[in-house]
Parts: C-alpha cells; structure tokens; sequence
C-alpha cells in the first residue's frame, strides 16, 4: 500500500506541477523577472500549496503513526549552517538560469523537448557528486 | 517573452501539490521534497525502502504529463530559453545546490513553509534571492532574450 500511496503522491504532485505552469521555465523566468516581463502566477503556486499544507502537516502533527508505516520521518534540524545557505544560494542560480527546479525538471522527462533531456543528467551528476562529498 | 498570468490555473496547480505532499507525509512519514526524493535513486543507497519509495513517487511523475495530454487533448506547454550549454551549467548548480542545501522549491519551499520551519524559511529566502538577481542579470545586464 505504501508503494501505492508513493505513485498517487507522485502523479498528483506532477499534475499539480503541469496545471500550475511549474514545467514551463519561460514561466518561471518571468516570475523571477521583477523588472521585466513579470509574470505573477508562481506565487499563487506557492499560496496554495501552503494553503493546504499548512492545516495539513499541522494535523499530521496530532496523529501518532502515518498510515502505512511505522513512524513518521519529520525533519529535525534546527540550526542554520554554511551548507544550507551556500547550497540553497547555489541552487537558486541554476534555477534563475534554467528556469527548472528539480521536480519540474524530472516530470517534464516524459513531455520530451531537448532541454530537459540535457539538463537531468547534469542535475543528476551534481546530486551525485555532492552525495558523495557531502 | 511575455507569459499569461494564470492566477487560478496556479493556485489549483499549487493546492494539488500541497495535497500530495500532505499526502506522503500522512501515508508514509515522508517528505516530499524532490531534490531528496531524486538524490535517494542515485548510489550509494542508505535505505532500501526509502530507494523503492522513491523510484516509485518518481514513475508518479513521469506519468503526470502522458496523463495530462489524455485528458485534456493537449500539451503541457513548454517554452525553453537558456541554450544547452547553460542548461547543462544550470542542471549541475540545481543538483549540487540542492542536495548540499538540504533541499529545494519543494522540501524547502512547500513543505517547509507548511511546516513553519525555520531553517526552510532561510533556505527559501536564500534561493528566491539569488534566482531574482540571476535573472536580473541574464536579462537586464547581459542582455539575453527570453
């Protein structure tokens, strides 16, 4: 079941990524181009998903167990280190120059344009590599 | 080039992305943070279940789009600017920055916004700013067209 529940996740989170204009990078760079041709839709992107995610992981955070395992894999860390701001400043670089981030990226593997199909592998390449060092 | 503002298009696109993330968690304790999620199918393998997990959220995925043109007759549509060579750059800064960050748009982003994470809010304050300035760059001093 808990396979299952991984795939809906899965194929709801990309549906959600295609309606919501999150595949198209020209979207995304237009979002991130205060003073150009300034396209504020991905904020209504990120104020639904907090809409329903805030009451939902606030309620997530009564139940004891999650449904089809047996403990629930909450995040811990508190403290704010260099990784986390140089990693998160990196991150936010490739994003404004592909306008992909990685869930987009992987979803629109299966629409098939060129771009994409360079720009996983490099994405792959840069997990492992930071993997392995981190 | 100018992109339509899609303000409802958006706000259900994101409340079906918050619904999956509330979704995994409910169902198998996890997060749904793609960066994570990607990074598990690549060696070396801590947990087993976690790799099976993952692979299978990520087929999830790829099924999105095959799904999306069966329903609605059309494609998910898909306008690329950068040239391959900074496609390539930009795919290794994202998959760099975002395992060493510790996530991205989606962990960071959604899920820890949701969260009220603290460490999230400073994650995603990080990358909005340094994505604006690089886009600001690329068009306004470089001089790219979009």
């Amino acid at each position: 079941m808990s396979l299952v529940a991984s795939l809906i996740a899965g194929l709801i989170f990309g549906i959600g990524l295609i309606i919501s204009g999150m595949v198209n990078p020209a979207k995304v760079q237009n979002f991130l181009d205060l003073f150009g041709t300034w396209d504020p839709s991905l904020a209504f992107v990120m104020g639904g998903a907090i809409a329903v995610g805030l009451p939902g992981f606030w309620l997530l955070g009564k139940w004891s167990k999650p449904l089809f395992t047996e403990a629930f894999q909450w995040p811990t860390r508190t403290d704010f280190d260099s990784k986390l701001i140089v990693g998160s400043a990196i991150f936010g670089v490739g994003w404004g120059l592909g306008g992909l981030c990685p869930g987009p990226a992987v979803t629109a593997l299966s629409i098939g344009s060129s771009g994409v199909l360079v720009f996983v592998p490099a994405m792959l390449v840069g997990m492992w590599a930071t993997k392995l060092v981190k | 080039m100018t992109t339509e503002f899609t303000p409802l298009l958006s706000l259900t696109g994101g409340a079906l992305i918050g619904i999956s993330a509330v979704l995994l968690m409910a169902t198998n304790g996890r997060i749904a943070g793609i960066s994570g999620i990607v990074s598990k199918i690549l060696p070396p393998h801590a947990d087993r279940g976690g790799l099976f997990q993952s692979l299978v959220f990520i087929l999830g995925l790829l099924l999105a789009a095959p799904l999306y043109k069966l329903v609605t007759s059309q494609a998910a549509e898909q306008t690329m600017a950068a040239s391959t060579v900074i496609l390539i750059f930009a795919g290794l800064l994202v998959g760099f920055g975002s395992v060493l960050g510790g996530g991205c748009t989606s962990g960071h982003g959604v899920c820890g916004l949701s969260r009220l994470s603290q460490r999230s809010m400073v994650a995603t304050g990080t990358f909005m700013v340094t994505a604006f300035i690089t886009v600001y760059f690329l068009r306004h001093v470089l001089g790219a067209t979009s």
